[in-house]
């Protein structure tokens, strides 16, 4: 898809899409050979590489000089197990399981002989990172393709053994079978004994979601036997032999700069050490605690300046232009025509906070050095770029540092930088052992990054019939992803505007389709009620994208829309769009208590559609997450900040979703088999909050148009 | 070490069965000691400041934050984390029923909530959907998995009362 209004997919997004160079690993063929064991190894080659071995002929050359630059992607052993690398990661998405199901599937091997290696670049062949939904788009069907690799070469060393056709073998249950006897081998017997290695050819059709036997299925999480023991090690549980822990000391306000520092008491202090480079300060202890006294024992002077605060936001946001890289500005037909033809006009603006992440494990690395190599755990979304910042950061060359990141206590784009990383290296560095860094919930609250504020102005005209004429879409801040709109409107102008934001942001699940959703589906029904046509009729005229439409009704039937009011501060609304290939349609209802005005969600219905669904159970999963997550931002989440400080850094004061807030959901699965499958991480956050703003609307005539929208209730 | 910066005692705990000799300051919050100094890292460190709940174990058949209650409080007294559940290789039934239900994403929330429940379920074999809902308040789950943790911990009563009767 290319950056059109339909809501594009793959507009690159200022926040997230930091694209680099792509890194070859330098493995060779015999020392992947010698860390795995002998078997059938699939990998791709870089260019030059692959044209030597083509030349050579790939399936005979083990005795020769392999390519230097040699990324594995699948490893079948002696004993038949399967061995997977990507570099993706687990933060609670559940990939580790639903790729294992498509290598499975596309291998014809029982599930349980795959084995995930993911996210660790002494491993894993390169990866931008895991963002932008694009896991199961993009990694399953590279996957399949090694799989599928794997398989031929499988049937070709049987044909070999046998001395039959390839033709009349078939494969299923990590077993090659000749059709005509019925005799059978097993992929282990077939790999023992050898060290055969193929690039995956340029045309090899892997399985259609019709003929998946693994794939497709609720297949449990694997793992989860050591979640619930609490035996799975997170970053933060890593404890090797010498471990110190390290604390950073942090600056009053952002935008301080240190301007003297006297560690002489820290540094008196037994078996601590201390580091002092530049701006960074900080200190590495036996304990958690004597680290924090000795960050306390540091006198530090910083130079202050002015920062804008909360309460000022948004006029701050409309103040502060900034120029950007990725602009994003769409015209089509004539505005003027358009509002002039319109029989409603309406112009409103919506805001969104800042809102942070807060992943239930703090960010957190493990650094040790040995030998002029570093080697650091840590719970990142992007290994490879955490591994070139450390390079970079550290003057050590890239072969010379290893990121590993264990699976991870979440992360909802909120693990893009290197922070920890980078800290705890430096520190293991100066001290000779290796150190732990982990943040603390206030650093965490403070000093990560947060989802960008935004503000949208929306100026749109409807014709008396109820068909669109005109469309009108600033967002100021918040970002590009979704700012078109899906609906059929012949006159358009869309718009992106960069600004300086006063808070470090960046990625955030769902990005400002959250915020670009919100303000759409909360103006369109507005203009619906302004043409007086129910809210889903007046989409659903509007909307010529089948699939948009699908789910829309979908949901509607689900929910029964339109739902007749029995009670008082009854209300029910919907929203929905498409995003990142992912198609949502969530309808809601509220109850309003007339006394406090507390908004409470009753029950919520999404129907949602990515495609052929790969794990239906991991979806549903995924999609009440997403709801619930998203109630968080719609209702009551907002970072509070007043001259470069976070006025509420704690659980305490920055208040998440609880049992109490957790609607009835329902979830509708549209598995359209016929479609490849597209990620669901995100997008079905983003029916949500312009359902509760409409329902509001719908109970009280109160058109709420800030998300939050209810941090304290409906206040009269 | 200086001089004075801190007492240091010799303190004994029972956990899970097993009494450990540890020589910290009594003001020391458990939770640092389980994960730092007796390896025992199920019991997470989510905010401490006792609003998340990841850090739950049982003192008696009690539910508390490890992160805000000090040695000196639990000494002597019997404390259950969530190494100590499975028996014999046997998972114990709120365990089994997390897996069943499928209760979680990330799972970081996870051994808080299956400590949580179990204290639930000690007092109140059982309880209605509001009452474990009213229980688990204090327990974040930032992947939003409560439906799914609910329908876990009602799982579980079942079977522990099947098994009782």
């Amino acid at each position: 898809m290319s950056s059109s209004a339909q809501g594009s997919s793959s507009e690159p997004e200022r926040y997230e899409f930091r694209a680099r160079p792509i890194h070859q690993f330098a493995w060779t063929r015999r020392s992947f050979f010698k860390a795995l064991g002998a078997g059938i190894v699939v990998f791709t080659v870089a260019k030059d590489a692959l044209a030597l071995q083509e030349s050579g002929g790939a399936r005979r050359r083990d005795e020769r000089e392999p390519p230097k630059e040699i990324t594995a992607w699948l490893h079948v052993g002696e004993d038949g197990s399967v061995t997977a690398f990507t570099g993706k990661v687990e933060i609670g998405q559940n990939i580790r399981t639903s790729l294992a199901q498509s290598v499975a599937d596309e291998l014809r091997v029982p599930f349980d002989a795959v084995r995930m290696v993911m996210g660790d670049t002494a491993l894993t062949p390169y990866d931008m990172g895991t963002f932008g939904s694009r896991t199961t788009p993009t990694m399953s069907p590279q996957l399949r393709r090694m799989a599928a690799a794997a398989r031929d070469l499988l049937v070709q060393v049987a044909a070999k053994e046998w001395n039959v056709a390839p033709e009349k073998l078939t494969t299923a249950d990590g077993k090659v079978t000749a059709t005509a006897t019925g005799k059978s081998i097993g992929y282990g017997e077939l790999a023992r004994g050898k060290a055969l290695a193929r690039t995956i050819p340029d045309e090899d059709p892997v399985t259609p979601p019709e003929r998946w036997t693994i794939a497709g299925k609720s297949v449990p999480k694997v793992d989860a036997y050591a979640f619930v023991t609490g035996k799975h090690e997170y970053t933060s549980d890593l404890r090797p032999p010498g471990l110190l822990y390290g604390k950073v000391l942090r600056p009053p306000s952002f935008g301080a700069t240190l301007v003297s520092l006297d560690a002489s008491a820290a540094q008196a202090m037994a078996g601590v050490v201390v580091v002092h480079d530049g701006e960074f300060a900080a200190v590495a202890a036996p304990s958690e605690r004597e680290a924090q006294k000795a960050v306390d024992a540091m006198h530090s002077e910083w130079k202050t300046v002015p920062q804008p605060s909360s309460k000022e936001l948004f006029t701050y946001l409309k103040q502060n232009p900034e120029s950007g890289d990725h602009e994003y500005h769409k015209e089509a037909g004539s505005m003027d025509d358009g509002l002039r033809r319109a029989a409603h006009r309406l112009e409103q603006t919506y805001t969104v906070e800042y809102i942070a992440h807060a992943p239930l494990e703090p960010r957190a690395a493990v650094a040790e050095w040995a030998r002029g190599k570093l080697t650091v755990w840590t719970g990142t979304q992007r290994p490879f770029a955490v591994r070139d910042d450390l390079a970079e950061a550290l003057h050590v060359p890239h072969e010379r540092v290893r990121v590993m990141v264990p699976d991870t206590g979440s992360a909802y784009g909120g693990k893009h930088t290197s922070d920890a990383a980078l800290e705890a290296a430096r520190l293991a560095r100066s001290a000779g052992h290796p150190v732990k860094v982990v943040w603390t919930r206030e650093e965490e609250f403070t000093w990560a990054y947060f989802r960008p504020a935004g503000v949208m102005e929306i100026k749109a005209g409807v014709a008396s019939d109820g068909t669109l004429t005109a469309w009108e879409f600033h967002n100021y801040n918040s970002g590009a992803a979704g700012i078109g709109t899906p609906y059929a409107v012949p006159n358009q102008r869309i718009q992106f505007h960069f600004v300086r934001s006063p808070l470090r942001q960046g990625s955030y699940r769902g990005l400002a389709a959250t915020a670009n959703h919100f303000a759409r589906e909360s103006h369109m029904d507005a203009l619906a009620r302004a043409a007086k046509i129910d809210p889903l009729e007046f989409r659903l005229k509007n909307l010529s994208d089948a699939r948009l439409r699908a789910v829309f009704e979908a949901a509607g039937k689900s929910f029964g829309w339109p739902a007749a009011k029995s009670k008082p501060g009854q209300g029910c609304g919907l929203g929905g769009g498409v995003e990142k290939g992912g198609y949502v349609a969530t309808c809601a209802e509220v109850a309003i208590d007339g006394e406090s005005g507390e908004v409470r969600i009753v029950r919520v219905v999404t129907a949602f559609e990515c495609g052929a669904i790969v794990n239906p159970d991991g979806l549903r999963n995924q999609i009440d997450g997403a709801n619930i997550m998203a109630i968080g931002g719609a209702l009551f989440e907002a970072v509070a900040f007043e001259n470069g400080r976070i006025t509420n850094p704690r659980f305490s004061t920055y208040r998440v979703p609880r049992f109490r807030d957790v609607p009835r959901i329902e979830t509708v699965l549209i598995d359209r088999k016929d479609i490849p499958s597209a990620g669901a991480g995100e997008t079905p956050l983003l029916g949500i909050a312009p359902a509760i703003a409409n329902a509001i609307f719908d109970a009280t005539g109160v058109r709420l148009t800030s998300m939050p929208l209810a941090p304290n209730g409906l206040q009269a | 070490m200086r001089r004075g910066a801190r007492v240091m005692k010799s303190i004994e705990l029972e956990i899970n069965g097993k009494r450990h000799q540890v020589y910290s300051d009594p003001q020391t919050r458990l939770l640092y000691v389980l994960r730092d100094e007796l390896g025992l890292t199920g019991s997470k460190y989510g905010c401490g400041e006792g609003q998340c709940g990841a850090c739950t174990v049982l003192i008696g058949g009690n539910a508390r934050r490890s992160c805000q209650i000090s040695l000196s409080a639990v000494a002597g007294k019997p404390i259950t984390t969530i190494e100590g559940l499975e028996q014999n290789g046997r998972l114990h039934p709120v365990q089994q029923a997390f897996v069943d239900a499928g209760a979680f994403q990330c799972a970081f929330c996870t051994p808080g909530m299956i400590m949580s429940s179990l204290a639930l379920l000690g007092q109140n074999a059982t309880p209605s959907e509001s009452e474990i809902v009213q229980f688990l308040q204090g327990n974040i789950c930032r992947c939003g998995t409560y439906l799914r943790i609910v329908d876990a911990v009602e799982r579980a009563a079942k079977t522990m009362r099947e098994r009782k009767s």
